[in-house]
């Protein structure tokens, strides 16, 4: 099927609830490949639960109920004997929050490589300068691999989580409000890193600021309250959005 | 596959402790609740003729002893256990607290033939010279257990006060209250339900106390009439004859462990209980 | 009534409380010092180092040393898989419900119950049961049953207080459970989990009451773990209450609360190097 070279996942009516409480309606959405997909909403709007679910950390939420597909490749990623290891090392995650391991910054980014069998030191080593180079953080921390990741400062340890996630090669990333607590200069720094990371990755970024979205992305999706609104390219969404819904949302009328 | 495999394990292991808790149950019964029915209940439980060579199997004296060696720990060890705690929950500034609580919980370590040499080379003596009698008394052992315990109820009742809301202080204090009188009318009455729990666990740790209990109290088989006398406990009987018991004696020994077990759950059912009701 | 000036009386409970504490703590310092006083002149390398001779009248401690160790050994041998396997289980593998609270009541009843119970357990089944007779071996395994609520719970602790998000990083890198578990929760966890496991020996060391029933209390130094031996403690508390030699049961207390102070302090400062990690 020729769609899936330009989509790198699609999901097909996909219906979350928690418990009794909905928590996405019916949702259908083609993530394009080597692009970076914007998802923006007011708090509870259903795009964390989205994010969690393409690689299924959702599995850690009782009480979760999941109806619908989700294709990655072609390939239903929600089917119960699929392997989510593997998944998820496809699929990286960076979270709100910089999450370094309480390790030295070379054993954060050869963490996951060395359990899924890279033990090669050289290659461990390539990877690892590679991820950080892409980063956009080799040249701030080359001197001081082995020192403790904590000691970064926190644009410095998200940048390094987004280096986690390239060291396992993975193919999507996916960035739940990844400088929400970051200053401008840090933000900026990310947000160059992404744009240069996008020729090999495809890239879902879900944040909260709809300036960041507008800066950055090739294709935005509005969410609000479980339900995607819009979907389409950011001059559409910004300048002449279809749903009443989404002008008032990126004119700053709630939110 | 495998992460199946070390779900199961891991569930396995983590039945040790109550599978452990059921077989010491069964064997402790088993070993001992023949021997109870053969002397019959009345006979073994409300009489105090111990001569289990000769088959008598009266426990009376030693349940008794028992009883009176834990109240009396209590009655000299809460006071001052109470007073620790709300000195350090409440007058202790924070930094003195790291250093002061770990100290008190130190009292905790140290070995229990230790505390009954030490009643026995200081405190027997003493006894016996101000206030008469052999000084291996129910009156050394209450005060050695009044000691022991004093760690368990202080640190569980430091937990409790602490566990009050601010609010509460803040209240009082800002009707004008002083600082002890906040906390005798407002914290303590909110602290009670964590600060008997403390006092439960203290009881069941002074009643199943063996060793200083066997240095210091002397060991008479008899029920005492006074604080002076010397007692034996169940935990003691036990300990002093186990060695060359045979028999229904053995037995008898473990019908005694019967009767102590049944008082410690009780306790420990009870504390359970309290804690959960807050 | 006399009425007292609140002020007033809130200035004499002070006193008293702060008394009473001061009186508590002197206690403690009192037995420290009373043992040492008298018992730190009895030690020497020889004490140490060579066997007791003639019921402990002369010679040393050695083989109490010995028999001490093989026993804690063997003690934590079976508790530490059960205790931390019980915590991880309670923590990583179930949610709070029926099969948690039957486990917790069972932990908390088995803290509860007193040593001289566990002995007669250990009595009846590893030494007449299963015919190992007094051993290290049976002392060890009732010992165990001791240990297994205090390291359960600190284990359990210590695991809970590490932050969720390190196990949400190790999955969204497609790390499996158990390699989570093994890789990221559990050495994060350690300084805590040794905290309990220090403490354990420390309970252990001063233990008479569980090991005398089931180790029995030969003076030989023990070839296997299936001969008797004598502990640190069971040692201490014959010769006190047999008057066998004053001097050698001050040496030998002195010894048995050096030691439980050293434990003490470095389970102490573990539990703080665990603390700064985590806050």
């Amino acid at each position: 099927m020729p769609e899936f070279d330009q989509n790198k996942i699609q999901v097909k009516e996909l219906t979350v609830l928690y418990g009794n409480e909905s928590s996405l309606q019916s949702i259908s959405l083609d993530v394009p490949k080597n692009q970076i997909t914007g998802i923006m909403g007011p708090s509870n709007s259903g795009k964390s639960t989205l994010l969690r679910i393409l690689n299924r950390l959702s599995d850690l939420i009782p009480n979760i109920l999941i109806r619908g597909k989700v294709y990655l490749d072609g390939e239903d990623i929600l089917r119960s004997h699929y392997d989510v290891n593997r998944l998820r090392a496809r699929v990286g995650m960076v979270f709100a929050k910089p999450i370094p391991l309480p390790r030295s910054i070379y054993e954060n980014l050869t963490f996951g490589p060395k359990i899924h069998g890279l033990k090669e030191r050289r290659r461990l080593d390539e990877r690892v300068e590679q991820s950080l180079r892409a980063a956009i953080l080799w040249d701030e921390v080359k001197d001081r691999l082995f020192e403790s990741a904590l000691n970064l400062s926190g644009g410095q340890q998200q940048r390094l989580c987004i280096a986690r996630t390239l060291a396992m090669q993975s193919e999507v990333i996916l960035l739940d409000e990844p400088t929400s607590g970051l200053d401008p200069i840090s933000t900026a720094k990310i947000e160059e890193a992404l744009r240069s990371l996008k020729k090999d990755y495809t890239i879902i970024l879900v944040s909260n600021n709809t300036k960041q979205i507008a800066r950055i992305s090739d294709k935005v999706a509005f969410f609000l309250m479980g339900d995607l609104v819009e979907y389409g390219p950011p001059d559409k969404l910004f300048t002449s959005p279809a749903d009443k819904r989404t002008e008032d949302y990126v004119s700053g009328r709630f939110g | 596959m495998k992460e199946k495999v070390i779900e199961k394990i891991l569930t396995l292991l983590a039945f040790s402790a109550i599978s452990i808790l059921l077989l010491i149950t069964a064997f402790i019964f088993k070993e001992g609740f023949p021997l109870i029915l053969k002397a019959g209940i009345n006979d073994f439980l409300f009489s105090a003729k111990w001569a289990p060579t000769k088959g008598h199997f009266g426990i009376l004296s030693m349940v008794i002893s028992s009883l009176a060696v834990t109240f009396g720990s209590i009655v000299m060890g809460v006071p001052l256990a109470l007073a620790c705690a709300i000195t350090l929950a409440e007058f202790c500034p924070p930094r003195l607290l790291v250093f002061l609580k770990p100290t008190i919980e130190l009292l905790a370590g140290i070995p229990s033939v230790v505390f009954g040499f030490l009643g026995v080379i200081l405190l027997v003596p003493l006894i016996r010279e101000y206030l008469g009698g052999p000084g291996l008394s129910l009156l050394a052992a209450s005060i050695i257990l009044a000691i022991m315990i004093l760690p368990t109820i202080t640190s569980i009742s430091i937990d409790a006060i602490q566990a009050v809301p601010l609010l509460y202080k803040e209240g009082a204090l800002a009707m004008g209250a002083t600082h002890w009188q906040a906390i005798r009318l407002v914290i303590l009455p909110a602290a009670r339900s964590g600060v008997v729990t403390a006092i439960i666990l203290g009881m069941a740790r002074a009643i199943g106390e063996t060793m200083a209990v066997i240095m210091v109290a002397g060991n008479a088989l008899k029920i005492p009439v006074s604080i002076l006398d010397p007692v034996r406990t169940l935990t003691s009987t036990i300990a002093l004859e186990m060695g060359y018991s045979a028999g229904d004696h053995r037995t008898a020994l473990f019908a005694a462990g019967i009767i102590l077990f049944i008082f410690i759950m009780g306790l420990n059912i009870l504390a359970n209980a309290l804690m959960r009701k807050k | 009534m006399m009425h007292i000036n609140p002020t007033l009386s809130q200035k004499i409970m002070k006193v008293l409380l702060w008394g009473l504490t001061g009186l508590t703590i002197g206690i403690l310092f009192f037995i420290i010092f009373f043992i040492f006083f008298n018992g730190l002149p009895q030690i020497s390398w020889t004490f140490l180092s060579s066997n007791p001779v003639d019921m402990g009248r002369s010679g040393g401690i050695w083989a109490t040393i010995v028999s001490t160790v093989y026993l804690i050994g063997i003690a934590l041998f079976f508790a530490t898989p059960l205790g931390l396997g019980t915590a991880i289980f309670l923590t990583e593998y179930t949610r709070e419900g029926l099969i948690t609270k039957i486990i917790r009541f069972g932990t908390e009843s088995l803290a509860g119950i007193p040593s001289i119970i566990l002995g007669l357990f250990g009595f009846a089944i590893f030494v007449m049961a299963f015919g190992w007779g007094w051993s290290l071996l049976s002392g060890g395994l009732t010992l165990s049953t001791m240990l297994l609520p205090t390291i359960i719970r600190t284990s359990e602790e210590s695991i809970l207080a590490v932050p969720r998000e390190y196990r949400e990083v190790a999955f969204s890198l497609g790390v499996g459970k158990w390699k989570t578990i093994t890789r990221v929760v559990l050495p994060s966890a350690l300084p805590g989990i040794m905290t309990g496991i220090v403490l354990s020996i420390a309970r252990s060391v001063g233990e008479t009451a569980v090991i005398i029933f089931t180790a029995g209390s030969s003076l030989r130094f023990p070839e296997s773990i299936f001969e008797s031996g004598r502990t640190l403690a069971v040692h201490f508390y014959i010769l006190a209450r047999e008057g066998i030699s004053m001097s050698m049961a001050y040496g030998t207390a002195a010894i048995l609360v050096l030691l439980i102070l050293i434990i003490n302090i470095s389970a102490y400062l573990l539990m703080r190097m665990f603390m700064k990690k985590f806050s």
